[in-house]
C-alpha cells in the first residue's frame, strides 16, 4: 500500500487547517451557507435530509486494517455506530455534526485517509479493480498509477471549479470490475503491438439521467504520460463543458455535442503542446510510488485443489461459499475472498464499528493487514492462503458476511433511496430487501448464477440502474412510488445501458416481477449462460410477456 | 473595491472603462474585448499600456497576438463557480508566456485564492473589511503542492527529488 511521505502529511494536514479555520467562520456567521456549501462539499460534507452526511475516501479501494479500524473509531465517536460504503469506494457517515468535522478530518489524516474532492465539481477519488495486484486474470498492476492520479489530482489549482463533477477509474484487467466505460475518463491498460504497457483513454461515460458508454479517444498512451493526456482532457473540458445548465454540464454531453472526433482534435492539439513538460512523470517517482505496490511476502505454496475439494464435500455451505464467493489468484496457495455487504433490510454496504474492526483483525490474521472495498459495496481480502479458507469462512459466517451471494440477485447495488435522500422519487431499500427475502435459499441462488441488480431511488441513477443485468428506477406518478425495470445493462468491458421492459410497477409486485423474470431466464438458458447472455441472445420479449402477459402485450398494441 | 498586486494594497492606475465612455486622452485603461477589436490601433498607440477585460466566455487566445504590448488582462469570475479563468490564466502563462499582470476580477473568494496565485494570476480585485489581513492568511494555507504549475512553488515530487539529490 501507499505511505504518506512528508509531503503529503503536511498537505493533508494543511488542508485540514484550512477547513478547521472555515468551520469556524461557518460557525461564527462570517460565511453564509451559501459561501459555505462549495467549501464543505469540497471536503465530502453534505446537508441531507436529517444531519450532515461525510464522504471520506478509499483511494481506489485500498485500505489497510489501521484505517478500518479508524473508521470504527469515528463511527463511535462521532456517528451512531455505523457507516456506509459506496458504489465509488467511499465511506460515509450519516449522521455527522458540523462542530466535528475538523476533528474527524484530524483523526482520519493521521491514518492517511482524507475526505478531499469525495464530492463538489472537482475530480473525485480514483477507483479502480478491488482485485488490482492480485488478480490471476490481470495484465498490469494499475494501483501506481491510480496513485499518481491522486495526487496530481488533490487540490489541483487549475480543476477545482470544473463544469461538474468528474470520476476517473483505472482497471489493469481485461475483465472490467471498475465500470471504466461509465466514468468521465476511463483508463485500460493494455499492450500495444510492440508489447509496451499504456493505456487506453475512454472518455465522457457516465450515468445519471443521461447515460452515456464512453467513446476511446484514444487506443494506447505511454505511461509517463498519463497525467499530461488526463491534464489535456481535463482543460478542454474545463474551457468547454457547459456551465449553462447543470443537467448537461457533465462531460459526455459535450463530447457527444461536438463529436468525439472533434474532442480528440482539442484534446489532442493540447497534448502535443504539453507532452514532455513538467506533467510527464519521472522514472525516479514511478519507482518510488511502485515499491509500495511491491507484493507482499506470499508464502511458496502450491494450489490446494484437492484439500479444498474434500473440504466442500464435507460441508456443501462451505463448497457453495467457495463457489462463488472467492475468486482465483494469481499466486500459487493463495485464493481471493469476498465479504458481501449486504445486510437484510438495511442499505447495501452498511456495516457497523465492531464488525469494522471484527473485520480488520481477520485481515491481520488472513490476509497480510490489507482489505479492499468494492464498486459493488463488498470487501473483499485480497491474499489468503487456500489452506486458510475453511477457517476464515466460519470466521466470516459468524460475522453474518459468508452469505454465498457475490455478483448473485441479492448482492444488490441500492443507493440510500427516500429513507435518507433528500433527491429520491422512491424507497429503495425496502425494494431490496423484498427481492433478498424472496430469494432465500441458497440453492436457487446458485443455480441462477451471475444476476446483477442495481437500484436507483431516482433518476440521479446512484444505484447505476441503467447498468444492472436488471435495473430497478424508482419513478414518482401522481405522488406514487412506481419502479421501472430495465434488462441488459452491463458494465464491463462489453458495457451496455439496459433497455427499458415497460411500465412502471408498484413495489408490492416488484419481487413477482423479478421472480417471473428468472423462470423466464432458466427456461430459454442454454447450458452454463448467464443472465446477461442469454437476455442479449434471445432479446426482450420473452421477458416483457413474463412480466406483462401475452394478453395485456396484445391488448397494448 | 481594493486591488491587491504581488501581495500588496496598491492604488489602482488602471481603470475600467465602459464600452460606451470615450477613451481619455490620458490615463490606463482596462477595456472589454469587443472594443479592443474596434479601436486596438488608437489603444496600441496611446501612452500607457492597454489593459483588456475578458469575460469567462472570452479565450486569450482571442488577443494572443498582441499581448506583448498589453500591460494588465483581466479575467472575469462572473460567480466563484465559474473556473474557467484558471484555464485561461495558465494559457496566458504557460502556453503564451504572458509577463504581463494577471488580474481577477468579479466575484474573488479568498478562499480560492491560493488556486489563482498557482494558476498565475497576480492581481486580485477584492471586497471585505481587511483584505490584506485576509489573504495574507489566505496565500499561507499551503506550503507544499502535487502539481507543477510553471510557477515555481514547490511540489512534492519536486521536494522528493531534492531531498535525494
Amino acid at each position: 500500500m501507499y505511505r504518506y511521505d512528508e509531503f503529503d502529511h503536511k498537505l493533508v494536514g494543511e488542508r485540514v487547517n484550512q477547513f478547521r479555520r472555515q468551520v469556524g467562520r461557518r460557525l461564527q456567521g462570517e460565511l453564509n451557507e451559501d459561501q459555505f456549501k462549495p467549501l464543505r462539499l469540497m471536503n465530502g460534507l453534505y446537508l441531507q435530509l436529517h444531519a450532515y452526511m461525510l464522504r471520506v475516501n478509499v483511494p481506489y479501494g485500498t485500505l489497510s486494517s489501521t484505517q478500518m479500524r479508524r473508521f470504527a473509531h469515528i463511527a463511535r465517536t462521532y456517528d451512531r455506530g455505523y457507516g456506509h460504503f459506496t458504489t465509488r469506494q467511499n465511506i460515509q457517515y450519516n449522521w455527522i455534526r458540523l462542530e466535528d468535522t475538523a476533528a474527524i478530518l484530524a483523526e482520519l489524516a493521521e491514518v492517511e485517509v482524507t475526505a478531499i474532492q469525495s464530492s463538489g465539481n472537482c475530480v473525485r477519488n480514483i477507483t479502480s479493480d478491488q482485485y488490482a495486484g492480485c488478480a490471476a486474470d490481470e495484465l498490469a498492476d494499475p494501483r501506481m498509477y491510480c496513485e499518481m492520479l491522486r495526487q496530481y489530482s488533490v487540490l489541483h489549482p487549475e480543476f477545482s471549479y470544473l463544469p461538474r463533477k468528474f470520476k476517473i477509474a483505472v482497471t489493469g484487467s481485461p475483465n472490467d470490475r471498475a465500470a471504466v466505460a461509465v466514468h468521465d475518463i476511463g483508463l485500460r491498460m493494455h499492450q500495444n503491438e510492440k508489447g509496451q504497457m499504456g493505456f487506453e483513454v475512454l472518455v465522457g461515460g457516465g450515468l445519471g439521467r443521461l447515460p452515456h458508454i464512453a467513446h476511446t479517444i484514444r487506443d494506447w498512451i505511454e505511461p509517463e504520460h498519463i497525467l499530461s493526456y488526463v491534464e489535456a482532457i481535463l482543460r478542454i473540458y474545463n474551457l468547454h463543458g457547459r456551465r449553462d445548465n447543470i443537467h448537461k454540464a457533465r462531460i459526455k454531453i459535450i463530447v457527444n455535442q461536438m463529436g468525439i472526433d472533434k474532442y480528440r482534435e482539442l484534446v489532442d492539439a493540447e497534448f502535443e503542446r504539453i507532452r514532455d513538460g513538467a506533467l510527464t512523470i519521472p522514472e525516479a517517482e514511478m519507482q518510488r510510488i511502485e515499491q509500495y505496490f511491491a507484493p507482499p511476502a506470499y508464502d511458496t505454496l502450491t494450489d490446494e485443489a484437492d484439500f479444498l475439494e474434500q473440504e466442500s464435500q464435507a460441508s456443501a455451505e462451505f463448497g457453495r461459499w467457495l463457489a462463488r464467493n472467492t475468486v482465483e489468484h494469481k499466486v500459487p496457495g493463495y485464493r481471493i475472498v469476498n465479504l458481501t455487504l449486504k445486510p437484510l433490510g438495511k442499505p447495501p454496504g452498511d456495516i457497523d464499528a465492531d464488525t469494522m474492526d471484527a473485520v480488520a483483525d481477520l485481515a491481520d490474521r488472513y490476509s497480510f493487514g490489507e482489505i479492499r472495498v468494492t464498486h459493488r459495496q463488498n470487501l473483499v481480502f485480497v491474499d489468503v492462503r487456500q489452506q486458510d479458507l475453511p477457517e476464515l469462512w466460519k470466521a466470516l459466517d459468524a460475522l453474518g458476511l459468508a452469505t454465498p451471494n457475490l455478483d448473485s440477485i441479492t448482492d444488490i447495488i441500492c443507493c440510500p433511496g427516500l429513507d435518507y435522500c433528500a433527491l429520491a422519487n422512491a424507497r429503495s431499500i425496502p425494494v431490496a430487501a423484498d427481492i433478498s427475502q424472496r430469494f432465500v435459499d441458497v440453492d436457487e441462488l446458485a443455480d441462477i448464477g451471475e444476476l446483477k441488480i442495481n437500484i436507483s431511488g431516482c433518476m440521479n441513477a446512484c444505484g447505476h440502474h441503467h447498468v444492472g443485468h436488471i435495473g430497478i428506477l424508482g419513478v414518482d406518478k401522481r405522488n406514487q412510488e412506481f419502479f421501472q425495470l430495465t434488462l441488459g445493462g452491463s458494465s464491463d468491458q462489453n458495457a451496455s445501458l439496459g433497455d427499458r421492459l415497460g411500465p412502471g410497477l408498484p413495489q408490492s409486485e416488484v419481487p413477482d416481477a423479478i421472480a417471473s423474470i428468472v423462470t423466464a431466464y432458466k427456461s430459454v438458458r442454454q447450458e452454463g449462460e448467464r443472465f446477461l447472455d442469454t437476455y442479449r441472445r434471445v432479446g426482450i420479449e420473452p421477458f416483457k410477456e413474463a412480466v406483462y402477459g401475452p394478453s395485456k402485450k396484445k391488448a397494448v398494441a | 473595491m481594493a486591488l491587491i498586486r504581488n501581495g500588496e494594497l496598491v492604488d489602482d492606475e488602471y481603470r475600467v472603462l465602459s464600452d460606451d465612455e470615450t477613451l481619455p486622452a490620458s490615463g490606463a485603461v482596462i477595456v472589454s474585448l469587443t472594443r479592443w477589436q474596434a479601436d486596438r490601433e488608437t489603444l496600441l498607440a496611446r501612452a500607457e499600456m492597454p489593459g483588456v477585460w475578458l469575460d469567462s466566455d472570452e479565450s486569450p487566445e482571442l488577443i494572443a497576438a498582441d499581448l506583448d504590448a498589453i500591460g494588465v488582462v483581466a479575467l472575469e469570475f462572473p460567480v466563484f463557480r465559474d473556473g474557467r479563468a484558471y484555464s485561461y490564466a495558465r494559457m496566458l502563462r504557460d502556453r503564451f508566456g504572458f509577463k504581463g499582470e494577471v488580474r481577477a476580477v468579479g466575484e474573488v473568494l479568498m478562499e480560492q485564492l491560493h488556486f489563482m496565485l498557482r494558476t498565475g494570476f497576480d492581481a486580485f480585485e477584492v471586497t471585505g473589511d481587511d483584505p490584506l489581513g485576509q489573504y495574507q492568511v489566505a496565500q499561507a494555507d499551503f506550503s507544499v503542492w502535487y502539481q507543477a504549475t510553471g510557477d515555481g512553488r514547490p511540489t512534492a515530487i519536486g521536494l522528493r527529488q531534492a531531498g535525494k539529490a
